[in-house]
Parts: structure tokens; C-alpha cells; sequence
């Protein structure tokens, strides 16, 4: 008999995908399967009592979670990773900001938690040989190969973020919704009569609930921001900020500049506290060198070859070439330049509906000095 | 069918205390506050209750007061007695492994201006009574000991603390509620004004619970609305409860059976603590021999006890950390901390706790799952995990 750990987060995409695999028709799943629920305690936090610091309450994301297992007759267990969570993902998105940089959260935490804690730690607790989440990807396995797809509902693909596994942890993963659109499976959940079913989309960072993350800044790093000079292209001042890491690149508002036109910030710099702006097309680049290389497959296609990037989530793809350099880097270079790389955020790679890899864009004048 | 080894949690009803419920939540619903026939039957089981729970504590039955539970128990002897005496002092004096019903009711008690004395203990868990002695000023009214820990099964010296407190005319409340299954409760004995029960650890229902509190010992209710108990606990009372706890309580307090049981339990018990110990990187939390014969517990070494309980779960073998609290806190236990137990340590805690209808065959195969999930733990700290940066602030300096 096999096991498969169902993460569970409360919301309606991993309840539908814990739904599939507890009945057996996720994706070439044995019959005799059992699921376990698990959700993750990321960060403690504070409840309703006036005590709430000290008491164990668990909050309302956690109960949801509950009773989705509950409907679906499975275990349900908590396992906390709030150690983990905090210093790699929390503190790394702070230190990201603090480098002039854009930091990754989801990505983090598919990379550190849910595909390496749970992954690791939970299968060994729960005896379970995979681990199913509510991702909107495919896996398919080409020979001795695991291979990252696109999700069939594009509009939803998070290979974006997914670039990160490995062979091995693509092996011990099931993405039960990766051939379904998201309507029907808030109509599945409906269907199921999940609670969760009418949940609005989570589209906040869950540790930064008002989308503010200047106060997280203060808190996790005592960075309370510190003004400095906004300056054009040229290197003359037209504005002040309220402390570089406010600031990230490809950002328009809160700038507080009046030039006349539309202006983004172009970069960061911290060992000036200085942020640089520029026009909208100012910000365009036709080569961007990448570092922190990884392959899903393994190892890379060629030292050089022909793939498409994406630099953020829901960006569109681009064609371009790729050139390995070194033992980490490869930069990419494009015919339609690219708008706003932003130092910190992945690039990442695809061949069609493959996910090949990426890297993390690194900072040019980094790239410069290497 | 699964093994259930965590009677310090609760423990299953026993079908006694079930069948001399079932007539109070059929015909016999009557309100015992109520003047008609409804009302007296309903009364009559409640007063039959009362006079046998008093029985076997050899109290009067005006001593007792049915709570909602042990909890509540613990909430009223404290606050509803620290009030009361509130004009002769405001200084109350109990331990760090306190449950937490009895430490939250004293932290509460602090933010109203009540000073709290949190006596230490040795590396088993023991209260000294001599600092128990030097603790106590002109403002003490109230020392609070539990008669046996929840968490590591110590058993406190509560006669010497209880002589104390009399020699200093000094209140004294002892949480009964783990140590009523397997210890006879002798109020005089312990000198106890107070003393709080709960009926679900002994195979009564959930949901309802006693504190004796001596004749003449004052307390004001927390709860306000009516005149039921005498005065001191509002609230129309949970009447099928009480008759349930005191047929439990009955069958558990019988002096043969308890002895009887004592001695079954603490030789498996002591079977189980050398198997564990036998893992290898085990050791044993709590006293080895003051202590409850039901209860074992240990500190695991490079293991998660949340994991390790969810791991032996999934096996069919049900055990615990050490408190019954399933939301993933990570907070270590602060009974093992006031032990002298470092904060790591204390993450791998695990309490097995026997009940009267566990087996041998039951003990040897929990250990087999103990010891394989602990195994299988163990390896896990071997990384899947592929190193990147977290974030990139540069390229390599290479």
C-alpha cells in the first residue's frame, strides 16, 4: 500500500487537488492509496484571546483545512515549519529588499518548505511515498526523465514558480490539477461541497497580510528606511525616497517625482541608498545575465541553445538564446528586449510547454565586477 | 484496531458510567432547580451523585461543587478562593509544572495586582517543601500543588506541603485531576482546602469535573447568574454528567482494583520505560519511582515529538508529546523546561500513558512502532534539498 501526504494550505485549489487524490483519480495514482492531509504552520500566529501570543489557537486557514480533511475521511496533521519558513523565506524575502534586490517568496517556499520540509520530513513521518499539492503544473516522465509542463490552464501556470525542483523531488511529487482549469474546479469543490469552495483567490503574500512590507522590514531586520536621493539617468537628483529598500525595480508608484511622464525605477542601490529612475523604455534590456543556475533535468541542453524566458509570473514568454558561463551563470540575450529585469527575480526557461530551469537575474553591476 | 496509550488525555467512558447516564438525557431531563416532579428526579440524581463523590473523598457532600471539568476546577479553587481572600493578602505561592489551567489562572490573577510565587523543581519534577516553607510571606493565602504531573507523572510530597500550609494557616488547593485514577485522595492526609477532579481522566464523561472545598473555606463564584452549588458555581447543572462522573470515580477509587491496577500498570509501564530506553538516545523524563504507575515519558533525541506521534499514528499506535495540543505550536513543554531540559531536548518529548484496559501484547507492539518511526525519523535528516541562494545579491565572486 502506498501514501500520499496531501498539502493541504485551507484554500480551494489544494482541497480540490487533496480531493482527487483521496478519491483515487488523480493521475496515474494506485488504487490502493491512502492520503493523509498536512498543513503547514508557517508562522505563529496571533489569535482572538487577549492572550494570544502564548494560547495555541490555530487559525481560521488551518480549521478550513480540518474540515476538508474531515469531509474527505482522511488524517489530518499539522506539522510545523515555522523555524524554516522564517529564516528561508521570511528573512530572505527582508534580505532580498535590504540587497537592492526582488526577492521570491513563493518560489522560497516551494523550493525550501513545501518541496524540501514537507517533502523530506513528511514523507519519513507520515510514511508516505509523495507528496500531492494544489500547484498548477504537470509532471510527465520522457524515458528515465521527470519533465515540469506548463498547466493545461494557462492563465494559472505556476511553473513560474516551480523552476527550482529537482529530479528527485519532481519523482516524489503529484500535481492532481494540472490538466484542470480553474473553473471547474471551483466547480469540483462546489460539487465535493467543500467549505472552502467559495474562497476568494489568495493573492497577497501570506506573511505580509496588508501588502505592506516596509513595517516586516523594521520588524525582521530593524530597517525603518532611511531617505535618500532619487536620481535620473544622468545622475541628477529629482526626487527623494523614504529608504532604498522601499523600492524595487520596474516599481511606478510612490515615487512622488513629477517629470512629466510616466517613470519607473530602474534600479536600486543600496551602498548609496540611492534609487534610479527611468523611462518606460529606459528600463529595457536585450541581454541579462543570470546566476544560481538550475536544470529540472539535471543538467543543461547545450552550452548554447535556443529557449523562450520569463521574468516575472504572467509575463510573456520571450524567444531567445541561452549561453552557459562559468559553473553557475548563463546569461540570456533576446531579439524583443526584455522590460525591467529585475535583480533577485528568476528567469526562467522553457522549451514550448517545458519547464526547463532558471536562475535568479543578477544584478549588473555584480555582473560587471565577476 | 488501533492501540490507544494516552489515557492522560482522556480516557474511553466505561460503559457503568454510561448506562447510569442514559436515564438523565432521556426521561429524567428535568431542570433540579425546578419545584415540580421533573425537577425532584432530576435533583435526586444530582444529590445521589454528590453524596458518592463525597463519599469516597469521606467529605460532606456540601464540600462539593460540579464544575464543567477539571479546568474550571482548577479556575475556581484559585481565583474564586484568592478573591475571597483578597483582604488578607494577595500573595499566592505554586509551582512551574502547574497545569496550565492552574498557571494562566495565576497570570491572570498577576495583571490584577496579585503577586505569584512560582516554586522551582528538581531535574525529576519534585517540589521541595522547605521552599515551599520559605515562599510563604504575611501576604500568602493560597499554595497550589499538584498531586501528580500531566506531563511526566511526578508525584509530589503533598502531605508535607499540606502540613505546612495548616501550621501557617495558609489556603492549599491540590489538582487531583491525573493523580484520582491511581491514588486514594486523603483530604485529611494532605491537609487540602481544595482539591480539584475532573471525571474524563478516570473513565467518566467530558465536560464535567468537581472541586471539594472545605467547609468554611471562602470563595467567590466566577461564575453569576443563579444560586446552584450552593452559591458558587452559576448555571443550570449538567446533570447526566455528574452521574456519570460519580459512577466512574466509584469504580476508580475501589481501594482493591486501584492497588490491583497500580501494580499491573506500573510493571508494564516499567517494561515500556526499559524498551524505550533500550532505542538508544532515550532518556526518561519525570521521577524514576514517585510517580504515576500509569505514566512514561521521555526525551528523544533527533526527533520532532509532534512527528514522531503523527509517524506512530499512521502505524495505529496513539501516544502523545506530552500535552494534548494538536495545532502544530512549537512552544517547548514548560514542565521539561523547568526541569532543567533544554529547549531542544524538549522538542522530542513523548508520553505514553497506560489505561485500564491496556495489554502487554499492546506494550511490546507500541514499542515495535515506536522504535521503527523513530528509526525512520532519524534518517530523514538527509536533505533532498538542492542549495541555491535564497536571493541573489551578485553573481559569484569566482
Amino acid at each position: 500500500m502506498s501514501r500520499i501526504v496531501a498539502a493541504m494550505s485551507g484554500g480551494v485549489d489544494s482541497s480540490v487537488a487533496a480531493a482527487l487524490v483521496a478519491r483515487g483519480t488523480a493521475d496515474g495514482q494506485a488504487s490502493e492509496t491512502e492520503v493523509v492531509g498536512v498543513w503547514m504552520r508557517t508562522h505563529p500566529e496571533t489569535g482572538e484571546g487577549w492572550e494570544s501570543r502564548r494560547s495555541c489557537c490555530s487559525p481560521e486557514a488551518a480549521d478550513d483545512a480540518r474540515r476538508v480533511a474531515q469531509l474527505l475521511g482522511i488524517p489530518f496533521f499539522v506539522l510545523n515549519v515555522e523555524r524554516a519558513f522564517g529564516s528561508l523565506v521570511i528573512d530572505a524575502f527582508a534580505d532580498a529588499y535590504l540587497a537592492g534586490a526582488t526577492p521570491n517568496p513563493c518560489q522560497a517556499c516551494n523550493q525550501y518548505i513545501k518541496f524540501d520540509e514537507l517533502l523530506r520530513r513528511g514523507l519519513a513521518t507520515y510514511g508516505a511515498d509523495a507528496v500531492a499539492t494544489g500547484h498548477y503544473a504537470r509532471i510527465d516522465r520522457q524515458g528515465d526523465r521527470w519533465r515540469l509542463l506548463r498547466a493545461a490552464d494557462g492563465d494559472k501556470d505556476q511553473t513560474y514558480f516551480l523552476w527550482v525542483l529537482s529530479q528527485e523531488q519532481l519523482a516524489a511529487t503529484r500535481f492532481p490539477l494540472g490538466e484542470l482549469h480553474k473553473t471547474r474546479v471551483r466547480a469540483m469543490a462546489a460539487e465535493l461541497r467543500l467549505p472552502t469552495a467559495d474562497k476568494p483567490e489568495s493573492q497577497e503574500i501570506c506573511f505580509v497580510p496588508a501588502g505592506d512590507y516596509r513595517t516586516l522590514l523594521d520588524e525582521r531586520r530593524g530597517y525603518a528606511g532611511d531617505p535618500g536621493p532619487i536620481v535620473d539617468a544622468a545622475g541628477t537628483r529629482v526626487g527623494t525616497h523614504t529608504g532604498y529598500a522601499h523600492y524595487t525595480v520596474g516599481q511606478r508608484h510612490g515615487l512622488d517625482v513629477a517629470l512629466g511622464e510616466a517613470v519607473y525605477v530602474r534600479e536600486v542601490r543600496p551602498a548609496t541608498n540611492t534609487v534610479v529612475i527611468g523611462r518606460r523604455e529606459e528600463l529595457a534590456a536585450s541581454q541579462v545575465t543570470v546566476s544560481g543556475r538550475h536544470f529540472v533535468g539535471g543538467e543543461p541542453p547545450a552550452e548554447r541553445f535556443e529557449a523562450s524566458v520569463r521574468i516575472r509570473h504572467r509575463a510573456p514568454d520571450v524567444p531567445c538564446e541561452v549561453t552557459l558561463v562559468g559553473d553557475d551563470r548563463f546569461v540570456v540575450e533576446t531579439a524583443d528586449p526584455l522590460w525591467a529585469p529585475a535583480p533577485g527575480q528568476a528567469a526562467v526557461l522553457y522549451d514550448g510547454d517545458e519547464c526547463l530551469g532558471g536562475g535568479r537575474i543578477a544584478r549588473a553591476d555584480a555582473v560587471a565586477a565577476a | 484496531m488501533g492501540i490507544y496509550l494516552d489515557h492522560a488525555a482522556t480516557t474511553p467512558l466505561r460503559h457503568e458510567s454510561l448506562e447510569a447516564m442514559l436515564p438523565y438525557l432521556t426521561e429524567h431531563w428535568g431542570n433540579p432547580s425546578s419545584i415540580h416532579a421533573s425537577g425532584r428526579r432530576a435533583r435526586q440524581g444530582l444529590d445521589e451523585a454528590r453524596e458518592t463523590v463525597a463519599a469516597i473523598l469521606h467529605a460532606k457532600p456540601r464540600e462539593i461543587v460540579f464544575t464543567s471539568g477539571g479546568t474550571e476546577a482548577d479556575n475556581l479553587a484559585i481565583s474564586g478562593y484568592a478573591w475571597a481572600a483578597s483582604s488578607r493578602g494577595r500573595h499566592i505561592i505554586t509551582t512551574s509544572v502547574e497545569h496550565k489551567a492552574v498557571l494562566q489562572a495565576c497570570a491572570l490573577l498577576e495583571r490584577h495586582g496579585f503577586e505569584i510565587t512560582y516554586l522551582p523543581v528538581d531535574g525529576d519534577g519534585l517540589v521541595d517543601p522547605d521552599a515551599v516553607a520559605a515562599a510563604i510571606t504575611e501576604h500568602t493565602t493560597l499554595v497550589s500543588v499538584m498531586a501528580a504531573n500531566n506531563e511526566v507523572g511526578t508525584v509530589q510530597p503533598i502531605a508535607e506541603i499540606g502540613n505546612i500550609c495548616r501550621s501557617r494557616r495558609i489556603g492549599f488547593h491540590v489538582d487531583a485531576i491525573q493523580a484520582a485514577p491511581f491514588t486514594p485522595i486523603a483530604l485529611d492526609g494532605w491537609q487540602a482546602d481544595l482539591v480539584s477532579l475532573s471525571a474524563h481522566k478516570l473513565e467518566g464523561p467530558k465536560g464535567v469535573g468537581a472541586v471539594f472545598v472545605r467547609q468554611g473555606t471562602p470563595l467567590v463564584p466566577l461564575l453569576q447568574g443563579g444560586s446552584q452549588e450552593r452559591q458558587r458555581r452559576a448555571g443550570t447543572e449538567n446533570v447526566a454528567g455528574a452521574v456519570g462522573f460519580a459512577v466512574a470515580f466509584a469504580l476508580a477509587a475501589d481501594p482493591a482494583t486501584q492497588a490491583s491496577e497500580a501494580m499491573r500498570q506500573g510493571s508494564l509501564r516499567d517494561e515500556l520505560l526499559a524498551g524505550l530506553a533500550a532505542i538508544g538516545g532515550v532518556r526518561r523524563t519525570g521521577h524514576p519511582t514517585r510517580r504515576l504507575p500509569n505514566s512514561a515519558s521521555v526525551v528523544i533525541d533527533g526527533i520532532q515529538g509532534g512527528d514522531l506521534v503523527a509517524a506512530c499514528d499512521l502505524e495505529g499506535v496513539e501516544v502523545s508529546t506530552g500535552s494534548a495540543c494538536t495545532t502544530g505550536s512549537v512552544e517547548p513543554s514548560h514542565v521539561l523546561l523547568a526541569m532543567g531540559i533544554d529547549a531542544d531536548a524538549a522538542a522530542g518529548s513523548l508520553r505514553v500513558t497506560l489505561g485500564r484496559e491496556t495489554t502487554r501484547d499492546e506494550i511490546l507492539r507500541a514499542l515495535g512502532v515506536i522504535e521503527r518511526c523513530v528509526g525512520r525519523l532519524r534518517n530523514a535528516s538527509g536533505a533532498i534539498r538542492v542549495e541555491q541562494p535564497a536571493t541573489v545579491s551578485g553573481a559569484p565572486s569566482a
